[in-house]
């Protein structure tokens, strides 16, 4: 398929995603409450403690909590699937001739755009509670929280496109999460871990990118640590859109 | 000429309990313009071979071309051709009809004013006037089920599958269908391959019938026909007819799936 189709599919079901959303203000608050949370009532307990790394405890406190924003925000995104599924739309809208890779591409960008703005809206909250960092650190902050939502929102989608039932899918993310998260070091850096934790951490891919993020964060950009974050952060993408997609295009019974 | 054409087309479930055999070797061909009645009891593998037709679900078995397209090779063509409304319809219900209809309509590749101008002829063609800017949840059932129909006709499509289109219409919405339906293959020639429960509708609407079994084809004919072989004679009910040849009550009751 040429290249204006896809666009012009792209753009069709990122809009109905994007109309639906802002139809709903509490769908594009949500998400920021309980990073909101960490920063007022868990942030405050950092300022003081040596947390190994250069600058202050809300430039390593920060981008954990974006991230976690997008981890916890897009792997839930697939239920919005599961109950278009019931309600007949899915099917609906593959028996078009609409292009497969739109049909995933127009909600992951919806997500995308959705966090990004939760993203925003914490690191203003941020910016009062005391964070100073460098403009070009929170901007590539966002890039990465958009990277990562596209990714997970895929794998979200694909996943809750097999499982199709919310009893099947909702434990199925937590399961996922939960360990994501602590094994990442989003709270806490990793450095701070006993030897085999910090091991353990370095097959988690997120680990990387909240270490770039945080290097991002103290003006640091030409470094392997970003080197490897933006890296993992692509392949992860590629890898979860072609997943995404070969669902998109394959699920049936 | 054959616009829809299969042989041994075939799917089989597989299901905690076993495989479930569906559809179990379908060979059909369906004339351009012709208004197709796919008749058959509860379960007993018509809107399975109506998602295989239509792309969604792939077939375990056989082949199939559609508007001279491939199923297979081709599904992009098959569904440019293809026009479906699901038994169970498909739309959601937060968003408008208006707006339903114009999405529908570009998915299938209209500009924004051709989709707005069709969505319009076919609410006044529905009865569905003045119902555009609704809420699709606040619509009665009958006024859904004939959006869900509009849906499918958004792109004037060149063969149209309705499954059980007309199941919670009233009487009067049941006739209207009924002319659209002619009306649309009157004008633009349009196939259309329909399934029902009714048999009067089926009787009145369907060029000819195909009856399924146990996803199989257990008669095919047109409605005179199959009355003059299964039932006595060209003016007997078909309802006599459908329960001699399928041996069973056509009205909606539950039947132990195929399992093998
Ligand atoms: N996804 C599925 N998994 C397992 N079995 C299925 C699946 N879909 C359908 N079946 C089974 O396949 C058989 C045929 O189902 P199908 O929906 O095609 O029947 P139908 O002729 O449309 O019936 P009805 O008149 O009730 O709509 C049934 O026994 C059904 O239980
Ligand atoms: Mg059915």
């Amino acid at each position: 398929m040429t290249i204006a189709p896809l666009l012009s599919d792209t753009a069709l079901i990122f809009g109905r995603y994007a109309r639906q959303t802002l139809r709903s203000k509490f769908q594009i608050l949500f998400g920021v409450l309980m990073p909101l949370l960490y920063l007022l009532f868990f942030g405050p307990l950092l300022t003081g403690m040596p947390l190994g790394s250069r600058g202050s405890s809300w430039q390593v406190l920060v981008p954990g909590l974006l991230l976690q924003l997008a981890l916890f925000g897009a792997s839930f995104a697939g239920f919005a699937v599961i109950i278009e599924s019931n309600w007949g739309v899915v099917e609906r809208m593959r028996v078009t001739p609409v292009s497969r890779l739109a049909l995933l591409l127009g909600r992951v960008l919806r997500d995308s755009a959705l966090f990004v703005f939760q993203a925003v809206l914490l690191v203003l909250a941020a910016l009062v509670m005391g964070l100073r960092a460098p403009l070009a650190g929170i901007l590539i902050g966002f890039a990465f929280v958009a990277l990562l939502t596209l990714s997970l929102a895929s794998l979200s989608y694909a996943l809750a496109m097999k499982v199709r039932t919310p009893q099947g899918f909702g434990p199925a993310i937590n399961a996922m999460a939960m360990p994501s998260m602590l094994l990442s070091g989003l709270m806490l850096p990793m450095t701070l871990a006993p030897g085999w934790l910090n091991v353990l951490s370095h097959f988690m891919p997120f680990r990387y990118l909240v270490d770039a993020v945080r290097s991002a964060y103290l003006g640091s950009y030409a470094t392997t640590t970003m080197l490897y974050g933006g890296l993992v952060a692509a392949g992860f993408a590629v890898f979860a859109v072609t997943v995404g997609t070969r669902v998109f295009r394959t699920a049936g019974a | 000429m054959a616009i829809i054409s299969t042989a041994g087309l075939a799917r089989t479930f597989r299901s905690k309990a076993g495989p479930v055999e569906a559809v179990r070797g379908i060979d059909l061909t369906v004339r351009a313009g012709e208004i197709l009645g796919f008749l058959g009891p509860n379960g007993a593998g018509k809107t399975t071979t109506l998602r295989m037709l239509t792309t969604l679900l792939p077939p375990t078995g056989g082949a199939a071309t559609v508007a001279g397209h491939d199923l297979l090779r081709d599904p992009a063509g098959v569904r440019r051709a293809c026009g479906y409304v699901a038994q169970s319809g498909g739309v959601d219900p937060n968003i408008s009809v208006r707006e339903e209809l114009v999405t529908q309509g570009r998915l299938y590749r209209l500009t924004k004013p051709q989709a707005a101008l069709r969505a319009r002829e076919l609410t006044n063609d529905l009865g569905l006037h003045g119902l555009l800017d609704r809420k699709t949840s606040t619509l009665s059932g009958g006024q859904r089920r004939r959006l869900d129909i509009a849906m499918g006709l958004m792109h004037r499509p060149e063969v149209l599958f309705l499954d059980e289109p007309t199941t919670g219409l009233d009487p009067g919405s049941r006739a209207d269908l009924w002319d659209l339906v002619r009306r649309i293959r009157a004008d633009h020639g349009t196939t259309v391959f329909l399934t029902t429960h009714y048999l009067d509708e089926a009787d009145a609407l369907a060029d000819r019938l195909v009856i399924v079994d146990k996803g199989v084809i257990v008669a095919d004919g047109t409605p005179a026909d199959l009355k003059s072989r299964y039932a006595g004679g060209p003016d007997a009910p078909l309802q006599d007819a459908f329960l001699a040849i399928t041996g069973r009550s056509a009205a909606p009751q539950d039947s132990a799936p195929v399992a093998v």
